[in-house]
């Protein structure tokens, strides 16, 4: 945490009003099938009435990055202005087989899979223009994956600021309790991006945490 | 005579043996290379069949750089990308940069392999367990 942010946190709450952000940034990230654009559609809809895109339980549905700029989200007291980006799932290895479990054919599995790794890149490069991101991880999925690992070291190496979102909590093997103590010095919040379980919770921290 | 052609046949024997290649990678070795330099060696090892164990590691910038660098790599039916183990960097602050607001960013033993040989059973903050095969 550099200077200017180490004074900021230690402001009294009335101070912190005077430098409270009115605009960021943020990347909503994560692993393929981890509900990025179902919780981008969610934001969006509820503070714009409006949607980003599609999602399939294919994974790399998103295969290119995503914009929504002006997603003004109130909360507690605090606003911000988002411009929102729902980047495509991060992943070390792609194999077109796996599409082909999912019934496409040769042709299509290796035309997504293509597309899936410029996807991949194009995420990597947004990370560079950022003002912070919210990291989605499936609940029910083990959290200590090597693309989690690499974008928290990111976040941390750049200082900006991270939110994990637990998402999914409607699964009945859902354990954000796994996520908190993957990541102790992190906020975890449990959400379910479908059903919009704690999301109230979710715009606060948000409004909080960038703002 | 004869005991020349049995040591022939026996070394002949020992190369064709199959196996599995494993580079280690000393910190020091890795810390006078740039991490273009880094990243080029790990893919090079990685594709030529290795599974590659980096002493320190690599900062959480040339993570990102190598899963892009991977990606741009992958061709159907020949690579389709690493897996890659890492313990999560430790951040250390020194009185001097608690004063100046600045962390070390300390990076741990890595390895990757690539994804059709190296394949992760657990993994935990100090604990990585994986399954490596020979290449298919």
């Amino acid at each position: 945490m550099g200077i200017i942010a180490r004074v900021k946190k230690n402001l009294p709450s009335w101070a912190k009003k005077i430098f409270k952000k009115k605009k960021a940034r943020i990347g909503i990230y994560g692993p393929p099938n981890a509900g990025k654009t179902t919780l981008s559609n969610r934001i969006i809809r509820d503070w714009s009435g409006d949607t980003m895109g599609p999602v399939s339980e294919i994974p790399h549905e998103t295969r290119r990055a995503r914009r929504k700029e002006g997603v003004v989200v109130n909360a507690n007291g605090a606003t911000i202005a988002l411009d929102i980006i729902d980047t495509p799932g991060l992943a070390t290895k792609i194999d077109f087989h796996d599409f082909m479990a999912y019934g496409l054919d040769e042709d299509e599995a290796k035309r997504r899979a293509k597309e899936a790794t410029e996807g991949v890149i194009e995420a990597i490069k947004w990370l560079d223009d950022l003002d912070g991101i919210l990291l989605i991880m499936d609940a029910a999925e083990d959290p200590f994956t090597q693309v989690n690992v690499t974008v928290i070291g990111n976040m941390e190496a750049r200082e900006l600021p991270l939110l994990i979102v637990a998402n999914k909590i409607d699964l009945p093997e859902a354990s954000p309790a796994r996520i908190k103590s993957a990541f102790p010095q992190h906020t975890v919040i449990p959400i379910s991006a479908l059903e919009g379980y704690n999301i109230d919770k979710l715009y606060e921290s948000i409004a909080n945490h960038f703002g | 005579m004869s005991k020349k052609k049995t040591k022939k046949k026996r070394t002949k024997k020992s190369t064709n043996q199959k196996g599995i290649k494993i580079d280690l990678v000393s910190g020091d070795r890795l810390s006078t290379m740039a991490s273009m330099e880094k990243i080029r060696l790990i893919l090079d090892m990685v594709r030529n069949g290795s599974i590659v164990i980096l002493e320190r590691g690599l900062t959480p910038e040339e993570e990102a750089k190598l899963i892009e660098m991977t990606m741009a790599e992958i061709t159907p039916d020949d690579f389709s990308g690493i897996e890659i183990e890492s313990y999560p960097c430790k951040q250390r602050t020194t009185f001097l940069g608690k004063l100046l607001g600045k962390t070390t960013i300390e990076t741990r033993l890595t390895v990757v392999g690539a994804a059709n040989q190296l394949k992760t059973l657990k993994r935990d903050r100090d604990f990585i367990s994986a399954l490596v095969s020979a290449r298919s």
